[in-house]
């Protein structure tokens, strides 16, 4: 139905087209997390790889910045209703994580950790085959703390919450472990298509 | 960020719902609340938010979320209220379009972490920034209703006099509530008002605020809502005061295209 009087200022269609349901075009970068900026200094830095509790492969920042850098430019979507187009990533690609590990992926769920005690649950086939990386620069400088530096998970095809930021590792997980927006009412998966914004959309 | 309470997964999925809107009220000259009455409501917690859908007659569909100011005791209505941002997209339609008596697509409520309930306990220490008071008002009006015992200072920064929402109502609770005391500062105003600061937030105003807790009590949690900077700075001064991380929660309004 109809709300009496809108007529809304409707973006041009090849904006539009690229825009989920229920999003709107910013050009700005808003900032969106539960707590303060945690300001990680890089020789603190590392990020491992845990098989539930195991953990299965560790990097250093030094160590880390000699893997295979690629870059990724994609539109992002924020459940609180902002989406972006064409920001541009260059960071390490989970398939290449996973391969310098010397594993493949070992369940079909994982939970990925920031160092300010969030997590966020990702199904392990939405990181892998070239979908998500662990990115340390964006538009070609490194990621400012406010926007979750040094490295932040990026899964641009889900609703951001699931980049996690500040991220310090991915921990595989034999069931589909609810993360910390996912215990407060937010959805599972977060297809930002079907507008998987809450529990049960 | 680590919560000591155990939240329960949200069982059920939330339904859009046409909300009535019951009563208007100008608060200053760029904010308004809008008063609605779902019919189906279950109530919600202090600091929660709703989404808003507005669609245009081709379908068109525009959403916003937007902070609840009233407090859970108002039994089966919300209040949002809303300011109006230049060349925005729905804060300028609830403004000079939305009337008493239409009806307005909302669902909710929605957020399980900005919030606060007298089992959190307290002192509280919230810190608004212009409109991010909205969802702090909520919880103070609630503590007012269960806990008014719980010690709480709100820290409220507003451009000018004319700018800060309830004003009467927070110097009458200020006046008339022990346990509760204000800090205002205005920044692009001079304060010629008692009982008001002048400038922005600093390392001065925080002490300030923690001096007015109860001696040898720190604020046990505390809220920050308003901006993308004004959350930064006021997170970094509370920091730096020693409030543990863990116990700080931010909300940042996204600022662009309301």
């Amino acid at each position: 139905m109809a709300t009496r009087g809108f007529i809304g200022k409707r973006p041009a269609d090849e904006i539009g087209n690229r825009l989920p349901p229920g999003q709107y075009l910013t050009e700005d970068f808003p900032v969106l997390s539960a707590g303060p900026t945690p300001h990680v200094p890089l020789e603190k830095w590392s990020f491992t790889i845990k098989d539930g509790v195991r953990p299965v492969a560790t990097w250093n920042w030094d160590e880390f910045a000699k893997l295979p850098h690629v870059k990724l430019t994609r539109d992002i979507h924020c459940v609180t209703k902002w989406s972006k187009f064409n920001t541009a990533w260059s960071g390490v690609m989970i398939d290449d994580i996973l391969a310098e590990a010397g594993i493949a992926a070992p369940s079909a769920f994982t939970l990925a950790h920031g160092s300010d005690g969030y997590t966020t649950n990702v199904p392990t086939a939405d990181l892998i085959d070239g979908k998500a990386m662990v990115a340390t620069a964006y538009e070609g400088k490194p990621i400012t703390a406010d926007h979750g530096g040094p490295a932040r998970l990026l899964v641009p095809h889900l609703y951001f919450w699931k980049s996690a930021k500040w991220v310090t590792g991915l921990q595989f997980t034999q069931r589909d472990e609810a993360g910390f927006w996912e215990l407060r009412g937010y959805h599972m998966y977060g297809d930002p298509w079907r507008e998987q914004r809450f529990t049960g959309d | 960020m680590t919560d000591s309470v155990t939240v329960p997964i949200q069982p059920q999925r939330l339904l859009w719902q046409e909300a009535v809107v019951e009563a208007i009220t100008v608060e200053t000259p760029s904010v308004k609340t809008f008063r609605l009455r779902p019919p189906q409501w279950p109530g919600f917690r202090a600091g929660q938010h709703v989404d808003v859908r507005l669609t245009a007659p081709d379908g068109y569909q525009a959403e916003r979320s937007y902070s609840i100011a009233s407090a859970p005791e108002e039994a089966g209505t919300l209040d949002l209220t809303i300011e109006e941002l230049e060349n925005g997209e729905v804060s300028p339609f609830f403004h000079e379009v939305v009337e008493v008596g239409d009806t307005i697509e909302l669902r909710g409520p929605i957020g399980g972490h900005f919030i606060w309930e007298k089992s959190l306990g307290g002192p509280i220490l919230l810190i608004a920034g212009g409109s991010g008071l909205v969802p702090l008002m909520s919880i103070l009006r609630h503590r007012a209703a269960v806990a008014p015992d719980v010690p709480a200072v709100l820290v409220y920064s507003a451009r000018r006099y004319d700018d800060m929402i309830w004003r009467e109502e927070l110097f009458r609770r200020a006046g008339t509530e022990p346990q509760f005391k204000l800090i205002a500062t205005l920044t692009r105003e001079a304060a010629a008002h008692e009982g008001i600061r002048h400038g922005r937030i600093d390392a001065a105003l925080m002490e300030a605020a923690l001096a007015a807790l109860p001696a040898g009590e720190g604020p046990k949690l505390t809220y920050i809502c308003g901006s993308t900077p004004f959350v930064e700075t006021a997170a970094t001064l509370a920091l730096g005061a020693g409030l543990p991380f863990a116990s700080v929660r931010t909300e940042r309004y996204g600022g662009m295209g309301r």
